[in-house]
């Protein structure tokens, strides 16, 4: 097991020529924000009549050179549509997306090298083993690292021997993330990762992750652990049928939902509730409701008003807004786009 | 390091992940113990199955080692090549290998020509064997004009790997394949000439069984390896090279075909 410590290993194979890119950049004033940009992108199944399926819907953002940008969102959101996008497997039906400041559909030979890519289902011949699966991988790589290597960094270094079908899902899962891997991509796109993970590889996979973006990776990554992308995302997009309805830093995007304070007057009590600036009451016989989007002055408003009337609140819990939170909101909500944006300009709706 | 991959040229390139993506299906080959057996038993088949028809035995007992290489040749290229690469492609497909596979730098092309080669290897080598079969017991003469065996046998190659491609869009699951392939197997098999000498069908059916893949195949080895045509008239080399070019321009009508029809409506994962 070696999990830590290992940035000569981490490093992306082509370093120098990414740093000298990088710098050329910087020297030259050239945006190098965008490592991925996408513009309106919409994708559709089915015919072009009405019988088809608009499984996204115009969305647009960009990531920026070594961040981890996340999507989330339900089942059917539209996440590994966008992501199939940008992997250059299918062409956007409208809207331009660019991977490296090129067209990753079109312009595949040329981008793919740079790239790692974890698709969301495996896709290795089950009779093959663990290290023929790494060697026929390697083999198609442009300037693969040595296979032992990969599966080192995800823990299969002892399970070279074994056929894919006698892996466990979590191994399977660790499999597909050590081929992504295995050419050293400058950029990796991660399709729900860690599922099928127990807790402990799970957490082991983050350390990875986070080496990969302290060495200059960029990494996309869909989940549905909420978790995972409060964890390691810099920012992150939640998506709902299609769109992008929330995008942010995970404190930007968790900041979106009001915070929450209840309570319980005392019985008999006859004081009314008082309006406080900025918040939403509502009263439910005894139980009292605010939702408020300054939890400080809201809490410290409310717990002046019933220390002035000696009331005692039961139940009384402050909550602070969460990414779950904010996630749930969008789950539950209409399909309206609803634009949260603050200082995020490149991440728009 | 870099400076050696850069150097290294784009068909080197394409060939090292041509020789992966192989060596990978030919390791899976080999351990599909059922699909072995099948190639090894095909020749034995072969033998008796034209012993007790005897099509081609038309034109004597003297060139029994041609008709032996010729009926393989066709065998070959239906299960062989036909059959083994439907259902290649279609486990592939439904393992989310194919998808994969294209998630990397390797290119369709090559996806498509890694996953046939060990069916197209196995193939050739059984054409092989039956040749030399033919020449050490059958006393197989020289062949007439080789270039065109050579050219029938590549080029029914390609058409039966591309009509595999095309039949994968119908094939939902191997076990299906058991189905969907019978129609590519009888019909040209049928009409191939191997079975009922051509020159025996009626008008209509005759050029048919002309348009269909297999009989070209089996004209241009029968012309190759014994410089006679299906009416039973021998050639020389030269004339022998016009008594090829119909069935030379069906075979590349059939590529054509194939090669579009496969970009148009192969899947490279599975329907949902």
């Amino acid at each position: 097991m070696s999990w830590g410590g290992r940035a000569d290993v981490i490093g992306t194979g082509d370093g120098a020529h990414g740093r000298a890119r990088w710098f050329a950049a910087m020297l030259i004033g050239m945006d190098d924000t965008g490592v991925i940009t996408v513009r309106d992108l919409r994708r559709r199944y089915g015919s072009k009549g009405g019988h088809g399926f608009d499984a996204v819907r115009g969305v647009s953002f960009s990531v920026r050179r070594g961040e981890l940008f996340a999507l989330l969102g339900t089942n059917g959101a539209g996440k590994t549509s966008t992501m199939e996008v940008l992997e250059g497997l299918v062409p956007p039906a409208q809207g331009t997306v660019r991977v490296l400041g090129r067209d990753p559909f079109r312009e595949r030979a040329l981008v793919r090298r740079r790239l790692g890519i974890m698709l969301q289902e495996g896709g290795f011949p089950p009779d093959l083993t663990v290290a023929e699966t790494g060697r026929m991988w390697a083999g198609t790589l442009s300037a693969p690292r040595p296979v032992a290597e990969a599966l080192e960094l995800v823990s299969l270094g002892d399970r070279s021997g074994v056929a894919v079908r006698s892996l466990s899902g979590g191994e399977r899962r660790r499999l597909d993330l050590a081929m992504a891997l295995l050419g050293r991509p400058e950029v990796l796109f991660l399709d729900e990762p860690t599922t099928g993970l127990d807790p402990q590889s799970r957490r082991r996979t983050w350390l990875l992750i986070r080496e990969l973006l302290a060495a200059g990776t960029t990494v996309v990554l869909t989940t549905h652990y909420l978790e995972e992308a409060e964890e390691l995302a810099d920012r992150l997009a939640i998506m709902h049928q299609g769109r992008i309805v929330r995008a942010g830093t995970p404190a930007q995007v968790a900041a979106s939902q009001p915070a929450r304070i209840s309570f319980q007057l005392p019985a008999g009590s006859r004081e009314p509730v008082p309006e406080l600036a900025g918040t939403r009451v509502s009263v439910t016989g005894r139980s009292v409701l605010l939702q408020t989007q300054d939890l400080q002055l809201t809490l410290t408003a409310l717990l002046g008003w019933a220390n002035s009337r000696d009331l005692v609140l039961g139940a009384l819990d402050a909550r602070s807004t969460s990414l779950e939170e904010a996630f749930h909101a969008v789950a539950a909500s209409a399909d309206e786009p609803i634009n949260v944006n603050r200082n995020t300009e490149d991440v728009a709706a | 390091m870099s400076a050696g991959i850069v150097t290294m040229s784009r068909s080197r390139q394409s060939a090292r992940r041509f020789a992966a993506l192989s060596r990978a299906e030919g390791l899976l080959l080999r351990r599909n113990r059922i699909a072995l057996l099948n190639a090894l038993l095909l020749p034995v088949v072969l033998v008796y199955s034209l012993k007790a028809f005897g099509g081609l035995g038309a034109s004597g007992s003297r060139d029994f080692g041609a008709m032996l290489v010729t009926g393989l040749t066709a065998f070959a290229l239906l299960l062989a090549v036909y059959c083994n690469l439907v259902t290649a492609l279609v486990a592939r497909r439904e393992q989310l290998v194919l998808k994969r596979l294209r998630t990397g730098e390797t290119t369709d092309a090559e996806i498509f020509a890694g996953t046939a080669a060990p069916a197209i290897a196995v193939a050739w080598a059984q054409i092989v064997v039956a040749a030399v079969a033919a020449v050490v017991m059958f006393g197989m003469a020289r062949p007439a004009n080789a270039v065109l065996a050579l050219v029938a046998l590549v080029l029914g190659t390609a058409v039966f790997a591309l009509l595999a491609a095309v039949s994968t869009v119908v094939t939902r699951t191997v076990e299906i394949a058991q189905v969907t392939t019978l129609p590519v197997l009888i019909i040209p098999f049928a009409l191939s000439g191997l079975l009922v000498p051509l020159a025996t069908l009626p008008e209509p059916l005759r050029s048919v069984a002309q348009a269909l893949p297999l009989t070209p195949v089996v004209e241009l080895m029968r012309l190759g390896l014994t410089g006679t045509t299906a009416g039973g008239h021998h050639l020389g080399v030269a004339a022998s090279f016009g008594a090829a070019a119909i069935p030379v321009l069906v075979l590349a009508a059939w590529t054509a075909a194939g090669a579009w029809a496969a970009r148009r409506w192969f899947r490279w994962e599975p329907r949902r």
